[in-house]
């Protein structure tokens, strides 16, 4: 009995422990990611199979959705649309099988393009000024370090609807309403701290002596930071930029409050997607698929340094 | 290859002094030792030297040029860290040619140098190599590499042999004092390892609590310590010190611990009465069953050769004895204590410093 005990590892689990973790795992997935299918499916369904119930998930596929995302339709009389050379498009084509004709492009396409300038652009501000910043609160006698590294949190401690009014008239006041380059501000304002506080953290794990050598050996301060402390903090800055793009990416309260139309971003766009006679949820689940690509894809392709950045600190090399 | 000279070096952190007005010079080409225990700031005063830290008063000169506040890049120095601080995105053949590439050398000009240098390290077959797969000991000579491969004014190394297994280090000690030996560069070398120190050094400082307690050669330091800190910082086992009460002329030879008169190196210098050191060191003292100092074995230490006996005095004192191994020394027995007279040092208890006597004089005198 004590030998059967003593054969099980304490450090290494079993191989039924395991199978039976991998299925949580593989169940707690499927779960979590039904609803993203559903979305998947619902973007290729005809209006009326999109709110059938009971729900239908065998249908015949439409490209209804898309076409309802890029373009707006109008609903035409059937001796018009007969009138009519023949359709050019898909979606044309699409759409005149319901009696209608598309009218033109929709607004989808430049609020998905404000969404990407504005991540990105906030993204990349803020990873610049916090791995400038981290470096200083990491390396130098800052005075009052700790006092600024706590005001620099504190930023991020009420939510955004504490600070909308104050900031919508600040906006107003200083011409910044329904701007790219407002929001870009916004978003790296707000970004920043998180920024600060994780890169500070790696930055930290980098032993100083590698600058130093650098110093001995004939760099300046700005040239041994830029070829031994920004490829060593790599994996950090990586980390750090897919949090900030992940907030940025997805903000909706300030973007309600602050976009209307020139700079609207995406997700307050959304759900105003209004089709002819009621919501186009076709529509909807189609810009919701096309919204989750970007994110999806940059995740994905940098998942290792996210896995990292979630347990940094608690590695040590 | 240059004379590095510290006057008055003094430098505070916020609410601690880690250096008070040093000031002592290295000479060109010598193997300086800065040694003392952790927090004496010894690290502190060589990374001035290096111009990665900036004194708070004080001047430091290199080869006669003021470079107090001169950035550490213009210094022409080189520095080995303790934890050797390779790049870890560089081969090995990169990390040593660095300095040289930032220096904007020609290609050709940093192959040959860095050819060389692995020579002299013996390393030329690990140049290909990353440095992360490297045992501690080749990261130390290609840390090395990339110090000797600038042919820099002088070496600074900050306790280099620190992380190095023992056996290790003791490889590496030879290996370092002939590779000065060979290239004659002044090299200021950190340590709190007084074997090390004692082993490797031309010269000695010894710091404590940020202050240089005396500078000299490791032989002056071991036989005239200034300071009741030296005499019990270096040699292994430490100095012993018998505490007496009693005041001392010039010209005396004598002193009178408790019931026992002990013969000294003349005095130069007189004290009235106050609490007094004798100090010396365990192969200076003799068990003798006539001696009127009278101690009892604690234990004995076989070491070979000889044994160092441990033995406590009446008065409670622990005096540690380095005598041959045939002298019959059994736990619990008395015994009598003797000194070699000419090697004795007294020192002032309350301050810690070394009244001087004849023993300073021979140096003085040559």
């Amino acid at each position: 009995m004590t030998s059967a005990i003593c054969a099980h590892s304490v450090v290494e689990p079993s191989g039924r422990s395991k199978s039976i973790a991998g299925s949580l795992v593989v169940v707690y997935a499927l779960l979590s990611m039904l609803p993203l299918f559903w979305i998947f499916l619902t973007a290729f369904k005809s209006p009326p199979d999109s709110i059938a119930y009971p729900p239908k998930v065998i249908f015949k596929p439409t490209m209804d959705g898309y076409c309802g995302l890029f373009s707006t339709i109008s609903r035409q009389t059937p001796e018009y649309i007969a009138s009519l050379p023949p359709p050019t498009s898909i979606c044309d084509k699409v759409a005149r099988a319901r009696n209608m004709v598309v009218a033109g492009p929709s607004n989808f396409l430049p609020r998905f393009v404000n969404s990407l300038v504005i991540a990105f652009g906030s993204t990349a501000l803020s990873v610049l000024l916090g791995v400038m910043a981290a470096y200083a609160f990491s390396r130098f006698r800052v005075p009052g370090k700790d006092d600024l590294l706590f005001f620099i949190l504190s930023t991020r401690m009420m939510p955004p609807i504490a600070v909308a009014i104050p900031v919508y008239l600040m906006y107003r006041w200083l011409g910044l309403s329904d701007t790219r380059s407002g929001m870009i501000l916004l978003y790296t304002a707000v970004n920043v701290s998180l920024s600060v506080w994780l890169l500070k953290g790696f930055i930290d794990e980098i032993p100083r002596e590698y600058e130093e050598a650098a110093l001995v050996d004939g760099y300046t301060r700005l040239q041994a930071f830029r070829k031994i402390v920004l490829p060593q903090a790599a994996t950090g800055i990586v980390a750090t930029a897919i949090f900030c793009l992940i907030f940025a990416w997805n903000e909706y309260a300030f973007a309600v409050l602050l976009t209307s139309g020139q700079a609207q971003t995406t997700p307050p766009f959304i759900p105003f997607i209004i089709g002819e006679g009621g919501q186009d949820w076709p529509a909807v689940a189609a810009a919701t698929t096309l919204f989750l690509v970007p994110i999806l894809g940059f995740t994905v392709l940098l998942r290792k340094n996210l896995l990292r950045g979630i347990t940094f600190g608690a590695v040590r090399k | 290859m240059a004379e590095i000279r510290v006057e008055t070096l003094h430098k505070a952190f916020a609410d601690f002094t880690a250096v008070r007005d040093s000031t002592f010079t290295i000479r060109d080409g010598d193997f300086f030792c800065l040694l003392g225990p952790s927090g004496c700031g010894k690290t502190t005063t060589l990374r001035m030297i290096a111009g990665l830290e900036l004194p708070t008063s004080g001047r430091i000169l290199l080869g006669g040029e003021d470079v107090t506040f001169k950035q550490a890049s213009r210094r022409d120095i080189a520095f080995v860290f303790q934890l050797f601080a390779l790049y870890p995105h560089m081969s090995v053949r990169s990390n040593i040619a660095y300095p040289l590439r930032c220096q904007g050398m020609p290609r050709a000009e940093v192959d040959r140098r860095v050819e060389d240098a692995a020579k002299i390290l013996r390393i030329t077959q690990l140049l290909p190599r990353s440095v992360s797969g490297l045992s501690s000991g080749d990261r130390q000579r290609v840390a090395l590499g990339r110090a000797i491969v600038r042919e820099p004014a002088a070496f600074l190394l900050d306790e280099p042999l620190g992380a190095l297994d023992a056996e290790f280090r003791e490889l590496m000690c030879d290996e370092l004092r002939a590779l000065h030996d060979r290239l004659h560069a002044t090299t200021v070398y950190v340590t709190h390892d007084q074997l090390e120190a004692m082993a490797m050094a031309d010269t000695i400082a010894l710091m404590n609590d940020g202050v240089v307690e005396q500078v000299g050669s490791p032989q002056e330091i071991y036989d005239r310590p200034k300071s009741m800190f030296a005499a019990g910082f270096i040699g292994s086992p430490p100095m012993n010190f018998i505490p007496f009460r009693g005041r001392l002329l010039p010209g005396d030879k004598c002193v009178h611990a408790g019931e026992a008169a002990i013969e000294i190196p003349e005095a130069r210098e007189g004290t009235p009465e106050a609490d007094l050191m004798l100090g010396a060191r365990p192969e200076h003292v003799r068990l003798s069953a006539s001696a009127p100092l009278r101690a009892s074995v604690v234990e004995a230490e076989y070491l070979g050769t000889n044994q160092i006996v441990t033995l406590v005095t009446s008065q409670g004192t622990l005096v540690k004895a380095r005598v041959p191994s045939e002298v019959r020394a059994r736990p619990g027995e008395t015994t009598g204590l003797e000194f070699r007279s000419g090697k004795l040092s007294l020192f002032h208890r309350a301050s810690g410093r070394v009244l001087r006597s004849a023993l300073h004089e021979r140096v003085a005198h040559g």
